[in-house]
Protein backbone atom coordinates (compact mmCIF):
# COMPACT_ATOMS: atom_id res chain seq x y z
CA UNK A 1 0.00 0.00 0.00
CA UNK A 2 2.29 2.11 1.00
CA UNK A 3 4.68 2.32 -2.12
CA UNK A 4 1.45 2.57 -4.36
CA UNK A 5 0.97 5.96 -2.32
CA UNK A 6 4.06 7.11 -2.74
CA UNK A 7 4.18 6.37 -6.25
CA UNK A 8 0.64 8.09 -6.50
CA UNK A 9 2.42 10.89 -4.87
CA UNK A 10 5.37 11.28 -7.30
CA UNK A 11 2.71 11.20 -10.11
CA UNK A 12 1.13 14.55 -8.70
CA UNK A 13 4.16 16.01 -7.79
CA UNK A 14 5.62 15.83 -11.39
CA UNK A 15 2.14 16.50 -12.91
CA UNK A 16 2.88 20.01 -11.21
CA UNK A 17 5.33 20.52 -13.50
CA UNK A 18 3.15 20.86 -16.36
CA UNK A 19 3.13 24.80 -17.07
CA UNK A 20 2.19 26.78 -20.11
CA UNK A 21 4.04 26.84 -22.90
CA UNK A 22 5.70 29.96 -23.65
CA UNK A 23 6.10 30.24 -27.74
CA UNK A 24 8.79 33.14 -28.08
CA UNK A 25 9.55 32.32 -31.51
CA UNK A 26 5.88 32.75 -32.48
CA UNK A 27 4.98 32.39 -36.97
CA UNK A 28 4.79 35.87 -37.58
CA UNK A 29 7.43 35.51 -40.38
CA UNK A 30 4.71 33.64 -42.43
CA UNK A 31 2.50 37.12 -42.91
CA UNK A 32 0.20 38.80 -41.15
CA UNK A 33 -3.10 37.77 -40.19
CA UNK A 34 -5.60 39.08 -43.11
CA UNK A 35 -8.68 37.47 -41.38
CA UNK A 36 -11.99 39.47 -42.88
CA UNK A 37 -13.19 40.79 -39.45
CA UNK A 38 -16.13 43.34 -39.71
CA UNK A 39 -15.49 46.63 -39.43
CA UNK A 40 -19.07 47.35 -38.63
CA UNK A 41 -22.05 45.43 -37.27
CA UNK A 42 -24.19 46.54 -39.59
CA UNK A 43 -25.25 44.55 -42.58
CA UNK A 44 -28.12 44.36 -44.66
CA UNK A 45 -30.23 41.40 -43.11
CA UNK A 46 -28.96 41.15 -39.68
CA UNK A 47 -26.10 40.73 -38.04
CA UNK A 48 -23.04 38.69 -40.21
CA UNK A 49 -21.23 35.82 -38.02
CA UNK A 50 -17.95 37.19 -36.77
CA UNK A 51 -15.06 34.63 -38.12
CA UNK A 52 -12.85 33.66 -35.68
CA UNK A 53 -9.12 33.15 -35.75
CA UNK A 54 -7.57 30.45 -34.14
CA UNK A 55 -4.42 32.95 -32.90
CA UNK A 56 -7.27 34.57 -30.82
CA UNK A 57 -8.25 31.35 -29.11
CA UNK A 58 -4.17 30.83 -28.51
CA UNK A 59 -3.41 34.19 -26.83
CA UNK A 60 -6.63 35.29 -25.11
CA UNK A 61 -5.48 32.85 -22.23
CA UNK A 62 -1.69 32.69 -22.04
CA UNK A 63 -0.12 34.44 -19.54
CA UNK A 64 3.06 34.81 -21.64
CA UNK A 65 1.44 37.04 -24.52
CA UNK A 66 -0.95 39.04 -21.69
CA UNK A 67 1.70 40.57 -19.68
CA UNK A 68 3.70 40.63 -23.64
CA UNK A 69 0.86 42.91 -24.62
CA UNK A 70 0.39 45.00 -21.63
CA UNK A 71 4.28 45.68 -21.92
CA UNK A 72 3.68 46.75 -25.68
CA UNK A 73 0.90 49.10 -24.36
CA UNK A 74 3.20 51.06 -22.48
CA UNK A 75 5.69 50.87 -24.86
CA UNK A 76 3.58 51.72 -27.78
CA UNK A 77 2.08 55.07 -25.99
CA UNK A 78 -1.32 53.87 -25.71
CA UNK A 79 -2.11 55.76 -22.97
CA UNK A 80 -1.45 58.40 -24.85
CA UNK A 81 -5.06 58.73 -25.66
CA UNK A 82 -6.79 56.00 -23.69
CA UNK A 83 -4.62 56.75 -20.26
CA UNK A 84 -3.95 53.10 -19.12
CA UNK A 85 -7.29 52.15 -20.11
CA UNK A 86 -9.20 54.75 -18.25
CA UNK A 87 -9.77 56.67 -21.36
CA UNK A 88 -8.92 59.92 -22.08
CA UNK A 89 -8.81 61.27 -25.84
CA UNK A 90 -9.63 58.10 -26.45
CA UNK A 91 -12.23 55.67 -25.21
CA UNK A 92 -11.73 53.96 -21.87
CA UNK A 93 -11.00 49.91 -21.87
CA UNK A 94 -11.62 48.86 -18.84
CA UNK A 95 -15.46 48.94 -18.92
CA UNK A 96 -18.22 47.09 -20.15
CA UNK A 97 -18.86 49.13 -23.18
CA UNK A 98 -17.17 48.35 -26.45
CA UNK A 99 -18.22 50.14 -29.60
CA UNK A 100 -16.77 47.57 -32.01
CA UNK A 101 -17.56 44.33 -29.79
CA UNK A 102 -15.45 42.92 -27.28
CA UNK A 103 -14.14 39.76 -29.13
CA UNK A 104 -10.45 39.54 -29.87
CA UNK A 105 -10.64 39.73 -33.50
CA UNK A 106 -12.90 43.00 -33.38
CA UNK A 107 -9.97 44.41 -31.04
CA UNK A 108 -7.27 43.10 -33.41
CA UNK A 109 -9.28 44.91 -36.17
CA UNK A 110 -9.30 47.69 -34.35
CA UNK A 111 -5.82 47.97 -34.04
CA UNK A 112 -4.48 46.67 -37.29
CA UNK A 113 -6.99 48.47 -39.57
CA UNK A 114 -7.70 51.52 -37.15
CA UNK A 115 -11.28 53.19 -36.38
CA UNK A 116 -13.00 56.36 -37.28
CA UNK A 117 -12.54 59.18 -35.38
CA UNK A 118 -8.83 58.86 -34.14
CA UNK A 119 -7.67 55.28 -33.93
CA UNK A 120 -4.96 54.93 -36.41
CA UNK A 121 -4.07 51.84 -38.35
CA UNK A 122 -0.56 50.13 -37.09
CA UNK A 123 -1.07 47.54 -40.48
CA UNK A 124 2.54 48.46 -41.07
CA UNK A 125 3.60 49.49 -37.64
CA UNK A 126 3.31 46.60 -35.48
CA UNK A 127 4.19 42.45 -36.47
CA UNK A 128 0.86 40.79 -36.31
CA UNK A 129 1.66 38.47 -32.95
CA UNK A 130 2.54 41.40 -31.28
CA UNK A 131 -1.29 42.68 -32.75
CA UNK A 132 -2.64 39.94 -30.82
CA UNK A 133 -0.33 40.23 -27.64
CA UNK A 134 -1.77 43.71 -27.42
CA UNK A 135 -5.57 42.86 -28.13
CA UNK A 136 -5.60 40.16 -25.05
CA UNK A 137 -3.74 42.49 -22.93
CA UNK A 138 -6.70 45.15 -24.39
CA UNK A 139 -9.32 42.53 -23.11
CA UNK A 140 -7.90 41.55 -20.03
CA UNK A 141 -8.37 45.48 -18.64
CA UNK A 142 -12.52 44.85 -18.34
CA UNK A 143 -11.70 41.39 -16.76
CA UNK A 144 -12.10 39.34 -19.98
CA UNK A 145 -9.28 37.24 -19.27
CA UNK A 146 -8.93 34.63 -16.78
CA UNK A 147 -7.75 36.17 -13.35
CA UNK A 148 -4.96 33.18 -13.20
CA UNK A 149 -3.71 34.51 -16.82
CA UNK A 150 -3.54 38.03 -16.22
CA UNK A 151 -0.70 40.26 -15.55
CA UNK A 152 -0.70 40.25 -12.04
CA UNK A 153 2.10 43.13 -11.15
CA UNK A 154 2.44 46.99 -12.13
CA UNK A 155 5.82 47.78 -12.75
CA UNK A 156 4.64 51.70 -12.08
CA UNK A 157 2.08 53.69 -10.15
CA UNK A 158 -1.29 52.74 -11.95
CA UNK A 159 -4.32 54.06 -11.45
CA UNK A 160 -6.30 51.16 -11.17
CA UNK A 161 -5.34 47.51 -9.59
CA UNK A 162 -3.42 45.03 -11.45
CA UNK A 163 -5.19 42.99 -14.27
CA UNK A 164 -5.94 39.93 -12.32
CA UNK A 165 -7.77 41.91 -9.71
CA UNK A 166 -9.52 43.77 -11.91
CA UNK A 167 -13.60 43.15 -11.46
CA UNK A 168 -14.41 39.63 -13.38
CA UNK A 169 -16.20 41.19 -16.75
CA UNK A 170 -19.28 38.95 -16.26
CA UNK A 171 -20.47 40.21 -12.99
CA UNK A 172 -18.70 43.53 -13.22
CA UNK A 173 -17.58 43.11 -9.72
CA UNK A 174 -21.17 42.79 -8.21
CA UNK A 175 -22.16 39.39 -6.09
CA UNK A 176 -24.01 37.22 -8.93
CA UNK B 1 53.14 6.90 -13.07
CA UNK B 2 52.34 9.01 -9.70
CA UNK B 3 54.29 11.60 -10.87
CA UNK B 4 53.12 11.56 -14.57
CA UNK B 5 49.59 11.99 -13.25
CA UNK B 6 50.58 14.93 -10.82
CA UNK B 7 52.45 16.95 -14.00
CA UNK B 8 49.26 16.27 -15.79
CA UNK B 9 47.47 17.63 -12.83
CA UNK B 10 49.66 20.96 -12.99
CA UNK B 11 49.46 21.16 -16.87
CA UNK B 12 45.51 21.19 -16.39
CA UNK B 13 45.35 23.56 -13.91
CA UNK B 14 47.51 25.74 -15.40
CA UNK B 15 45.66 25.75 -18.75
CA UNK B 16 42.67 26.50 -16.81
CA UNK B 17 44.32 29.44 -15.27
CA UNK B 18 44.70 30.47 -18.54
CA UNK B 19 41.06 31.57 -18.92
CA UNK B 20 41.84 34.03 -15.94
CA UNK B 21 44.00 36.37 -18.32
CA UNK B 22 42.43 38.43 -20.89
CA UNK B 23 39.91 41.47 -21.29
CA UNK B 24 37.23 40.17 -19.07
CA UNK B 25 38.84 39.03 -15.89
CA UNK B 26 38.88 40.04 -12.07
CA UNK B 27 42.92 38.37 -11.76
CA UNK B 28 43.78 40.82 -14.30
CA UNK B 29 43.23 44.27 -13.06
CA UNK B 30 43.23 47.23 -15.72
CA UNK B 31 42.42 50.02 -13.33
CA UNK B 32 42.85 51.13 -9.64
CA UNK B 33 39.71 49.79 -8.20
CA UNK B 34 40.38 46.30 -9.86
CA UNK B 35 43.78 46.79 -8.68
CA UNK B 36 42.88 47.32 -4.90
CA UNK B 37 40.75 43.98 -5.07
CA UNK B 38 42.94 41.97 -6.83
CA UNK B 39 45.69 42.50 -3.70
CA UNK B 40 43.52 42.05 -1.20
CA UNK B 41 41.91 38.75 -2.36
CA UNK B 42 45.14 37.21 -3.26
CA UNK B 43 46.65 38.09 -0.01
CA UNK B 44 43.11 37.16 2.17
CA UNK B 45 43.64 33.82 -0.45
CA UNK B 46 47.20 33.53 1.02
CA UNK B 47 47.03 34.88 4.53
CA UNK B 48 44.12 31.81 4.81
CA UNK B 49 46.20 29.36 3.18
CA UNK B 50 48.72 29.76 5.87
CA UNK B 51 46.28 29.52 8.89
CA UNK B 52 45.37 26.21 7.08
CA UNK B 53 48.33 24.45 6.71
CA UNK B 54 49.18 25.31 10.08
CA UNK B 55 46.15 23.88 11.78
CA UNK B 56 46.88 21.21 9.63
CA UNK B 57 49.88 20.62 10.56
CA UNK B 58 48.68 21.03 14.25
CA UNK B 59 46.14 18.18 13.56
CA UNK B 60 48.54 15.27 11.67
CA UNK B 61 51.71 15.90 14.05
CA UNK B 62 49.70 14.73 17.35
CA UNK B 63 48.39 12.29 15.44
CA UNK B 64 51.41 10.58 13.87
CA UNK B 65 53.08 10.70 17.10
CA UNK B 66 51.87 8.21 19.76
CA UNK B 67 51.89 9.52 23.49
CA UNK B 68 52.83 7.17 25.53
CA UNK B 69 50.76 6.82 28.48
CA UNK B 70 51.10 8.36 31.55
CA UNK B 71 52.12 5.79 34.37
CA UNK B 72 49.85 7.16 36.38
CA UNK B 73 46.80 8.85 34.51
CA UNK B 74 45.44 10.58 37.66
CA UNK B 75 48.15 12.34 38.51
CA UNK B 76 48.54 16.37 38.28
CA UNK B 77 50.87 16.86 35.42
CA UNK B 78 51.22 20.84 35.85
CA UNK B 79 53.60 21.40 33.37
CA UNK B 80 51.85 19.57 30.90
CA UNK B 81 48.88 21.62 31.51
CA UNK B 82 50.37 25.08 31.65
CA UNK B 83 52.24 24.24 27.80
CA UNK B 84 48.43 22.90 26.40
CA UNK B 85 47.04 26.03 27.55
CA UNK B 86 49.55 28.43 26.44
CA UNK B 87 49.29 26.84 22.74
CA UNK B 88 45.29 27.10 23.20
CA UNK B 89 45.64 30.90 24.08
CA UNK B 90 48.77 31.82 21.53
CA UNK B 91 46.23 30.27 18.56
CA UNK B 92 43.12 32.50 20.02
CA UNK B 93 45.28 35.51 20.28
CA UNK B 94 46.28 34.86 17.10
CA UNK B 95 43.22 34.37 15.58
CA UNK B 96 41.88 37.80 17.01
CA UNK B 97 44.84 39.82 15.36
CA UNK B 98 44.42 38.08 11.92
CA UNK B 99 41.15 38.73 11.50
CA UNK B 100 41.22 42.09 13.00
CA UNK B 101 43.94 42.73 10.91
CA UNK B 102 42.00 41.86 7.55
CA UNK B 103 38.81 43.62 8.64
CA UNK B 104 41.27 46.89 9.12
CA UNK B 105 42.53 45.54 5.51
CA UNK B 106 39.34 45.17 3.52
CA UNK B 107 37.91 48.86 5.86
CA UNK B 108 41.09 50.50 4.10
CA UNK B 109 40.73 49.23 0.84
CA UNK B 110 37.21 50.29 0.64
CA UNK B 111 38.23 53.70 1.57
CA UNK B 112 40.57 54.01 -1.49
CA UNK B 113 37.79 51.94 -3.61
CA UNK B 114 35.65 55.22 -2.45
CA UNK B 115 38.01 57.95 -2.94
CA UNK B 116 38.53 56.68 -6.98
CA UNK B 117 35.98 59.13 -8.40
CA UNK B 118 35.81 61.86 -5.84
CA UNK B 119 36.55 64.19 -8.54
CA UNK B 120 35.25 62.59 -11.38
CA UNK B 121 34.43 64.78 -14.66
CA UNK B 122 32.59 62.85 -16.74
CA UNK B 123 29.10 61.50 -15.67
CA UNK B 124 28.10 58.31 -17.37
CA UNK B 125 24.25 57.03 -16.61
CA UNK B 126 23.80 53.44 -17.76
CA UNK B 127 20.48 51.57 -17.75
CA UNK B 128 19.73 48.02 -17.91
CA UNK B 129 17.37 46.32 -20.38
CA UNK B 130 16.31 43.26 -20.77
CA UNK B 131 18.85 42.16 -22.64
CA UNK B 132 20.99 45.63 -23.21
CA UNK B 133 22.30 48.82 -21.69
CA UNK B 134 21.28 52.32 -22.26
CA UNK B 135 24.25 54.67 -21.90
CA UNK B 136 23.61 58.33 -21.52
CA UNK B 137 26.32 60.83 -21.17
CA UNK B 138 25.49 63.90 -19.08
CA UNK B 139 26.49 67.45 -19.66
CA UNK B 140 25.90 71.06 -18.63
CA UNK B 141 24.82 71.33 -22.22
CA UNK B 142 21.69 69.82 -22.95
CA UNK B 143 22.63 69.26 -26.42
CA UNK B 144 25.87 67.72 -25.67
CA UNK B 145 23.77 64.74 -24.11
CA UNK B 146 24.20 61.73 -25.62
CA UNK B 147 22.74 58.22 -25.36
CA UNK B 148 24.27 55.22 -27.05
CA UNK B 149 23.99 51.67 -26.21
CA UNK B 150 26.15 48.50 -25.11
CA UNK B 151 29.70 50.37 -25.57
CA UNK B 152 30.59 52.73 -22.76
CA UNK B 153 33.74 54.89 -24.00
CA UNK B 154 36.02 56.45 -21.42
CA UNK B 155 38.62 58.76 -21.30
CA UNK B 156 41.56 56.40 -19.81
CA UNK B 157 43.55 57.62 -17.10
CA UNK B 158 40.29 59.64 -15.55
CA UNK B 159 37.87 58.86 -13.30
CA UNK B 160 33.91 58.32 -14.68
CA UNK B 161 30.93 58.70 -12.68
CA UNK B 162 28.19 55.73 -13.26
CA UNK B 163 24.73 56.17 -12.29
CA UNK B 164 23.18 52.84 -12.66
CA UNK B 165 19.26 52.39 -12.62
CA UNK B 166 17.32 50.15 -14.29
CA UNK B 167 13.58 50.07 -16.19
CA UNK B 168 12.36 46.33 -15.91
CA UNK B 169 14.40 44.01 -13.43
CA UNK B 170 17.51 43.76 -11.31
CA UNK B 171 20.66 43.71 -13.20
CA UNK B 172 24.38 44.13 -12.07
CA UNK B 173 26.99 46.27 -13.77
CA UNK B 174 30.43 44.09 -13.95
CA UNK B 175 33.39 45.28 -15.85
CA UNK B 176 36.00 42.75 -13.73
CA UNK B 177 39.11 44.23 -15.06
CA UNK B 178 38.51 47.70 -13.71
CA UNK B 179 36.21 47.53 -11.04
CA UNK B 180 33.23 45.08 -8.36
CA UNK B 181 30.13 44.79 -9.32
CA UNK B 182 27.09 46.82 -8.56
CA UNK B 183 23.09 45.91 -9.11
CA UNK B 184 21.39 48.27 -11.67
CA UNK B 185 17.92 48.50 -9.80
CA UNK B 186 14.45 49.72 -10.84
CA UNK B 187 13.26 53.19 -9.10
CA UNK B 188 16.95 53.30 -7.21
CA UNK B 189 20.10 55.09 -8.31
CA UNK B 190 23.49 53.38 -7.61
CA UNK B 191 26.66 55.16 -7.72
CA UNK B 192 30.05 53.38 -9.26
CA UNK B 193 33.14 55.24 -9.38
CA UNK B 194 35.94 53.70 -12.55
CA UNK B 195 38.86 53.97 -14.10
CA UNK B 196 40.76 52.45 -16.40
CA UNK B 197 44.63 53.02 -16.55
CA UNK B 198 45.60 52.57 -19.62
CA UNK B 199 43.85 52.74 -22.97
CA UNK B 200 42.15 49.36 -24.03
CA UNK B 201 38.78 47.28 -24.53
CA UNK B 202 37.57 45.76 -21.49
CA UNK B 203 34.33 43.60 -21.62
CA UNK B 204 31.58 44.11 -18.84
CA UNK B 205 28.52 41.31 -18.02
CA UNK B 206 25.75 41.69 -16.35
CA UNK B 207 26.46 39.44 -13.61
CA UNK B 208 22.76 39.48 -11.65
CA UNK B 209 20.56 36.55 -12.84
CA UNK B 210 17.89 38.85 -15.38
CA UNK B 211 15.85 36.20 -17.28
CA UNK B 212 16.42 34.03 -20.42
CA UNK B 213 19.14 35.91 -22.20
CA UNK B 214 20.78 37.37 -19.02
CA UNK B 215 23.98 35.19 -20.59
CA UNK B 216 24.07 37.23 -23.73
CA UNK B 217 24.14 41.23 -21.67
CA UNK B 218 27.40 42.21 -22.28
CA UNK B 219 28.84 45.13 -22.35
CA UNK B 220 32.15 46.68 -23.42
CA UNK B 221 33.99 49.27 -21.48
CA UNK B 222 36.75 51.63 -24.57
CA UNK B 223 38.95 53.33 -22.81
CA UNK B 224 40.93 56.03 -25.12
CA UNK B 225 43.20 59.18 -24.43
CA UNK B 226 41.33 62.06 -23.91
CA UNK B 227 41.39 63.44 -26.88
CA UNK B 228 40.34 60.69 -29.10
CA UNK B 229 37.12 60.46 -26.74
CA UNK B 230 36.02 64.09 -27.26
CA UNK B 231 36.11 63.07 -31.00
CA UNK B 232 34.46 59.87 -30.78
CA UNK B 233 31.65 61.90 -28.59
CA UNK B 234 31.69 64.80 -31.50
CA UNK B 235 31.51 62.44 -33.58
CA UNK B 236 28.28 60.11 -32.02
CA UNK B 237 26.52 63.63 -31.25
CA UNK B 238 26.05 64.03 -35.00
CA UNK B 239 22.78 62.71 -37.04
CA UNK B 240 22.80 59.72 -38.64
CA UNK B 241 24.81 59.38 -42.14
CA UNK B 242 22.22 60.12 -44.99
CA UNK B 243 21.83 56.70 -47.42
CA UNK B 244 24.28 57.24 -50.15
CA UNK B 245 23.25 54.04 -52.36
CA UNK B 246 19.78 53.86 -53.80
CA UNK B 247 19.30 50.75 -51.89
CA UNK B 248 20.44 52.68 -48.32
CA UNK B 249 17.88 54.64 -49.27
CA UNK B 250 14.99 51.65 -49.74
CA UNK B 251 16.21 50.97 -46.53
CA UNK B 252 15.91 53.76 -44.82
CA UNK B 253 12.36 54.34 -45.99
CA UNK B 254 11.34 50.94 -45.01
CA UNK B 255 13.03 51.37 -41.62
CA UNK B 256 10.40 54.30 -41.06
CA UNK B 257 7.13 52.29 -42.34
CA UNK B 258 7.74 48.79 -40.92
CA UNK B 259 7.90 48.28 -37.08
CA UNK B 260 11.62 49.22 -36.52
CA UNK B 261 10.56 52.33 -35.97
CA UNK B 262 7.75 51.19 -33.44
CA UNK B 263 10.97 50.95 -30.77
CA UNK B 264 13.87 52.01 -32.10
CA UNK B 265 15.84 55.92 -32.48
CA UNK B 266 18.26 57.45 -35.61
CA UNK B 267 19.12 60.71 -35.08
CA UNK B 268 17.94 63.00 -37.79
CA UNK B 269 15.48 61.01 -39.21
CA UNK B 270 11.85 60.83 -37.90
CA UNK B 271 12.41 57.82 -35.74
CA UNK B 272 12.29 58.41 -32.26
CA UNK B 273 11.35 54.95 -29.97
CA UNK B 274 13.71 54.88 -27.08
CA UNK B 275 12.50 51.39 -26.06
CA UNK B 276 15.27 49.65 -27.71
CA UNK B 277 18.78 50.82 -28.21
CA UNK B 278 19.43 54.04 -30.23
CA UNK B 279 20.93 53.27 -33.91
CA UNK B 280 21.88 56.54 -34.99
CA UNK B 281 25.56 55.10 -35.56
CA UNK B 282 24.98 51.77 -34.48
CA UNK B 283 28.06 50.23 -37.44
CA UNK B 284 30.52 52.35 -35.28
CA UNK B 285 30.21 49.84 -32.36
CA UNK B 286 31.83 46.92 -32.16
CA UNK B 287 29.26 44.12 -31.58
CA UNK B 288 25.67 43.82 -31.90
CA UNK B 289 22.99 42.85 -29.66
CA UNK B 290 24.65 43.47 -26.52
CA UNK B 291 27.85 41.83 -27.19
CA UNK B 292 26.36 38.67 -28.97
CA UNK B 293 27.49 39.03 -32.12
CA UNK B 294 30.41 41.12 -33.76
CA UNK B 295 29.45 43.78 -36.19
CA UNK B 296 29.02 42.31 -39.75
CA UNK B 297 26.66 42.84 -42.88
CA UNK B 298 25.97 39.18 -42.51
CA UNK B 299 25.77 39.35 -38.58
CA UNK B 300 23.40 42.22 -39.20
CA UNK B 301 21.06 40.37 -41.54
CA UNK B 302 20.75 37.09 -39.34
CA UNK B 303 19.60 38.89 -36.76
CA UNK B 304 16.64 40.87 -38.03
CA UNK B 305 15.79 38.51 -39.97
CA UNK B 306 15.35 35.95 -36.57
CA UNK B 307 16.23 37.84 -33.30
CA UNK B 308 14.43 34.99 -31.80
CA UNK B 309 17.29 32.51 -33.51
CA UNK B 310 20.08 34.67 -31.69
CA UNK B 311 18.68 35.38 -28.42
CA UNK B 312 15.38 33.38 -28.25
CA UNK B 313 12.98 35.54 -25.90
CA UNK B 314 14.31 38.72 -26.36
CA UNK B 315 11.92 41.36 -27.07
CA UNK B 316 12.70 42.30 -30.34
CA UNK B 317 9.98 40.55 -32.43
CA UNK B 318 10.56 38.58 -35.79
CA UNK B 319 8.98 41.11 -38.33
CA UNK B 320 7.80 40.12 -42.07
CA UNK B 321 10.45 41.00 -44.36
CA UNK B 322 11.23 40.04 -48.07
CA UNK B 323 14.64 39.04 -48.81
CA UNK B 324 15.19 42.25 -50.84
CA UNK B 325 13.35 44.37 -47.94
CA UNK B 326 16.01 42.71 -45.53
CA UNK B 327 19.42 43.81 -47.33
CA UNK B 328 17.71 46.96 -47.75
CA UNK B 329 17.79 47.60 -44.12
CA UNK B 330 21.14 45.88 -43.62
CA UNK B 331 22.48 48.09 -46.50
CA UNK B 332 21.12 51.44 -45.02
CA UNK B 333 22.07 50.24 -41.38
CA UNK B 334 25.41 49.13 -42.17
CA UNK B 335 26.10 52.61 -43.66
CA UNK B 336 25.42 54.51 -39.64
CA UNK B 337 28.84 54.88 -38.98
Amino acid sequence: MKPAAMLLLAILAVAACQREERDTRPQSALGSGEQPTPVTTLEPGGQRPSPTDNKAASFEANAFHLSEGKRLFGWFNCSGCHANGGGGMGPALMDEKWIYGSSMESIHATIRDGRPNGMPSFRDKIPDDQIWELAAFVRSLSGNAPSSAAPSRNDDMMVHPSENRMPDAATLGKSP
Amino acid sequence: MKRLASIAFAAAIALFLQGCAGWQSALDPKGPAASELAWLIWFFTGLCAVVWVLVMAALAVPLMMRSRERLEPLVLDAGADNRKLRVVMTAVGLTAVILVGLTLLSFFANRTLAAIGSDAALTIRVTGHQWWWEVRYEDATPSRILTTANEIHIPAGEPVRLLLTSTDVIHSFWVPSLSGKLDLIPGHMNVLDIKADKPGVYRGQCAEFCGAQHANMGTFIIAEPRAEFEAWWNDQLQPAAAPTSDEAKTGEDLFLKRPCVMCHKIGGTPAGGTVAPDLTHVASRQTLAAGTLTMSRGNLAAWIADPQGVKPGSHMPVVDLSGDELNAIVAYLEGLK
